[in-house]
């Protein structure tokens, strides 16, 4: 999927992965597309709870190879 | 739809209590809460310049994880108190958890609000100046004024 910033959020725990994704999609325009990869496993849940509360469409969730990327849309 | 609002009370100022306000505030935050923290009692030592004296004690903690089982005499002794705070610290650092001083930044970078009681300044007779700049001083009226509104309140 293309998009067009990545957030490094590896090796960080609650709640910096949601903190920092929020820091990351103010600076981007709307309809931007935002990668967000983690390592929490907390983070899965969290992510869908963060897009729902804010609007901002979470476009998909995957795991590879042990690690959880997101691609979210600024609304 | 009109902004969401969580108010927290949080009157306890060891390591292991400060990080439930501040983990709760900045993800509020972050959702497009608009944030409130009273600090009251020993939660007012979360409002010092300097978080390094923000202890954790094993001493009547029961429920603290310890490596090894450690006798109440043994955790009475000089020095285990700084002992368990390192090995906390070392401990959230590993797992990628943020400091205090981190954390307490995030929120104020969010425009969190920090409301110090001045009730307990005057009691426990605190310097103003060993506190940050950022918060604002009021009592149990002023913390109404913006809990009586909200969606969430909190007391920690």
């Amino acid at each position: 999927m293309n998009f067009d910033k990545e957030l490094n959020a590896r090796g960080l725990s609650c709640p910096l992965p949601i903190v920092k994704t929020k820091k990351a999609l103010a600076d981007m325009a709307s309809n931007q597309v935002l990668k967000v990869i983690s390592t929490d496993c907390g983070s899965v849940k969290d992510m869908a709870a963060f897009a729902e509360q804010t609007g901002n469409p979470l476009l998909s969730q995957e795991e590879v190879n042990g690690e959880y990327v997101f691609y979210m849309k600024k609304k | 739809m009109a902004t969401k609002k969580m108010a927290i009370i949080a009157t306890k100022g060891t390591l292991d209590m400060a990080y439930p306000p501040f983990i709760l505030a900045s993800t509020a935050a972050a959702l497009g809460y608009d944030v409130q923290i009273f600090f009251t009692f020993y939660g007012l030592q979360l409002l010092r310049k300097d978080l390094s004296t923000v202890m954790i004690s094993p001493l009547a903690n029961p429920a603290m994880p310890m490596p090894i089982p450690m006798p109440v005499m043994v955790q009475m002794l000089p020095g285990m108190e700084s002992m368990a705070t390192m090995m906390m610290k070392q401990k959230l650092k590993k797992h990628g958890v943020a400091s205090l001083q981190e954390l307490r930044d995030l929120c104020l970078e969010a425009d969190v609000k920090f409301v110090a009681c001045q009730m307990t300044v005057d009691l426990f007779e605190f310097d103003k100046s060993e506190f940050i700049e950022q918060c604002e001083y009021g009592g149990a009226a002023t913390f109404m004024g913006f809990a009586g509104d909200t969606d969430i309140c909190l007391f920690i």
